[in-house]
């Protein structure tokens, strides 16, 4: 019998350590402010890999509408920076002081009533993870509890993507349209567009994003992280031995909501902005190639696949733009075609087993199930 | 909002959204058609359907050109060259990637929608490189140019109504096809029992391969039509992916009759809520009327009872 996992076991330890040191030690000293403020502009995106982990790897449940939840907490953010920033003596030569420009420009004269709560920064931050976890409640309850799943829950969160990108570039008055919510100056009176607060704020995103790693360990080796495999895997055995299968989806669900939405926020303070480009159905579903390309099944390699595919579009599309989407493409069809585990998979299958040849580790059975995973998809490609 | 207009324009107004929502729906049902035949037939995720569509859009304009330059005598009839070869070329292309790539996943299908989805963007490249970013329109033969009029202010485009009729000719072959052929009948077999049907002797494999290849056929089809309304860029193909995919959902997937009511109501409601709405509030409350009722009945409209 395998053992069970348990948390933060002494190979967990180690990966996580090793991450943190990447992350905490090994780029601040060696990149330079910009590069610096790029990686953790990539780091914002892991977020929402590591939480498309739990969902997709873990629960099965394929959300290509991760873009959506990522945006509620990026203009979450964005609104109150530019609350802040939109400041009556600011903003004295608009017709209506005090709103944001791009309502004056279109001739809205009063705030309107989802901005009000956006004065405050505390009921901001309660919102940022309070609005898409709620949404993500709506939707997944919706569907899960008719058992709606696999593909039908990828197009119609699909289409949620593509409604918000739709919504959001029509309703310019009220989100800024196609450009998003620009010209953010200040947090809670704290400059953000300075080099030492970009400095600080890559290491809050980073120490927020260990955490959330924490978190979703804590869940996969949880009795909860057991039953959403098992639930992938066989949903009605699940259900007959007396879960409640839509449940767990939908916490599941909310979850990797709330990750997302943390990384918006994240990004909007890093970045300085927030627009539509990073909602719609494109940018959700590279999010997903990003897990995929971690592997699917590891929360730690979610942030070197995020990592990984943005370094690489950043310098392929600096130098061949047209090489880019044909090698995005090829990436989508070789993690799925060729490698279904990922760089985890690979690290496991050809670095691990001489690591632990040359330091004599006692290697412990994680009781992966990504084993089991491997197994079956090496099957069916035969 | 329909205060400011009397009755009379009222019916005008619905008339000329309804003609505009009909070639909409030819669009949307040719499209759809393909992708119904590929998801309810095979349950599998085509993201990659759009790029197919436009390769035929490509394929007539090429085809234009072509009768441009050598048959210029041929010309008016150049478009029905054009979308055969559309078919062809789209087809064949479909029945290569189901060889290389979809038949190794169909018990993913979650991964197959990522694997069409990097296949998409691979295409989208490609057209890119060889034809250019540009958009590119055909000409039309003369016959096909102008309107007719109904009343003095109602009035309809002949290629408009060349398209809804071209779009009623396919969907009848792929009913007949579907429903009264050999071939038909074995597509259906293996859908309701992929083991009977191969134990009856029924080659599953070619099957599953000639129907991805019909279904992107017709979505080549679809694209030679849509070069008569609209032009053609490499992205082209992908304004329209999500708008169909629902449209095959919603009209219940494994059901060719719940594909043709859905995207009747989509493309109606759609262009007449244009006239009195700005055209993304439309497209917003269209697709989140069809995402809601999808929540509701997930099922979709129509659907087909049969034994997993």
């Amino acid at each position: 019998m395998k053992r069970a996992p348990t948390f933060m076991d002494r190979k967990d330890l180690l990966a996580l350590a090793t991450v943190a040191v990447i992350l905490l030690i090994v780029f601040p000293a060696l990149l330079d402010g910009f590069r610096l403020n790029l990686v953790g502009k990539y780091l914002t995106y892991a977020f929402v890999a590591v939480g498309l982990v739990l969902c997709w790897g873990y629960g099965g449940i394929l959300s290509l509408g991760q873009g959506v939840f990522f945006a509620l907490g990026g203009y979450g953010m964005a609104m109150y920076l530019k609350l802040e920033a939109s400041s009556v003596e600011n903003t004295k030569i608009q017709s209506t002081p005090g709103i944001p420009d791009f309502m004056d420009w279109n001739q809205i004269t009063e705030l309107p009533l989802f901005w009000q709560p956006f004065h405050s920064f505390p009921l901001t931050l309660i919102l940022i993870v309070l609005a898409p976890a709620l949404f993500a409640f709506v939707i997944g309850s919706a569907m899960f509890k008719r058992r709606v799943s696999g593909v039908y829950f990828a197009i119609i969160t699909q289409a949620l993507a593509a409604i918000a990108t739709i919504l959001i570039i029509g309703q310019q008055g009220y989100t800024g349209g196609v450009n998003g919510i620009t010209d953010l100056r200040t947090l809670h009176g704290w400059d953000i567009r300075t080099d030492q607060a970009k400095f600080i704020l890559y290491f809050v995103n980073a120490a927020l994003l260990l955490g959330v790693v924490v978190a979703a360990m804590f869940v996969r080796d949880s009795k909860l992280g057991r039953i959403l495999v098992a639930m992938r895997d066989k949903e009605d055995r699940v259900r007959f031995s007396g879960y409640s299968v839509a449940n767990f989806q939908i916490f599941v669900f909310c979850l990797a909501g709330v990750f997302a939405a943390i990384g918006g926020a994240m990004f909007t303070l890093q970045v300085g902005f927030m627009s539509p480009s990073l909602v719609g159905i494109v940018p959700s579903i590279e999010m997903v190639i990003f897990t995929a390309v971690g592997g699917r099944l590891s929360i730690l390699g979610a942030i070197y696949g995020t990592l990984a595919v943005n370094f690489a579009k950043t310098s392929l599309s600096e130098s061949f733009p047209e090489l880019w989407l044909l090698g995005l493409g090829g990436l989508f069809i070789a993690v799925v075609a060729v490698f279904p585990n990922g760089l985890a998979g690979l690290w496991r299958d050809y670095a691990q087993p001489f690591i632990d040849k040359a330091l004599k580790l006692r290697s412990v059975d994680p009781a992966d199930p990504g084993a089991e995973v491997a197994k079956q998809a090496a099957a069916a490609a035969e | 909002m329909f205060g400011e207009y009397s009755l009379g324009d009222l019916g005008s107004i619905f008339a000329m959204q309804g003609f505009a929502g009909l070639i909409l729906f030819s669009v949307y049902l040719l499209m759809a058609l393909g992708l119904a035949i590929i998801f309810g037939q095979m349950g599998v995720i085509n993201m990659a359907h759009g790029e197919f569509m436009i390769l035929g859009a490509y394929v007539t304009w090429l085809t234009a050109e072509f009768f441009t330059s050598h048959l210029p005598a041929l010309f008016s009839i150049y478009f029905f060259v054009a979308m055969a070869l559309a078919f062809c070329a789209a087809g064949a292309l479909g029945m290569l990637v189901e060889w290389a790539l979809i038949r190794r996943l169909y018990k993913r299908p979650l991964d197959t929608l990522l694997a069409t989805w990097g296949l998409s963007l691979i295409l989208q490249q490609v057209y890119r490189s060889v034809f250019g970013p540009r958009e590119v329109g055909v000409t039309l033969p003369d016959w096909m140019m102008g309107s007719l009029p109904i009343t003095d202010v109602i009035e309809v485009q002949i290629n408009g109504l060349f398209v809804m009729g071209l779009t009623v000719i396919i969907t009848i072959a792929v009913f007949l096809m579907i429903f009264h052929s050999r071939f038909g009948q074995q597509i259906r077999a293996v859908v309701q029992n992929r083991q009977m049907a191969g134990a009856v002797g029924i080659d599953t494999e070619k099957v599953d391969r000639l129907t991805f290849g019909l279904g992107c056929g017709i979505a080549g089809v679809a694209g030679s039509a849509f070069t008569m309304i609209g032009s053609t860029g490499p992205t082209a193909g992908q304004l329209y992916i999500v708008d169909t995919f629902l449209i095959v959902v919603f009209g219940g997937a494994a059901s060719l009759f719940g594909t043709i009511a859905s995207a009747f109501t989509i493309s109606q409601t759609q262009s007449t809520l244009e006239f009195f709405l700005s055209g993304s509030m439309a497209k917003v409350i269209t697709l989140l009327t069809v995402v809601a009722i999808l929540m509701l009945r997930p099922q979709g409209l129509f659907t087909l009872k049969v034994r997993r």
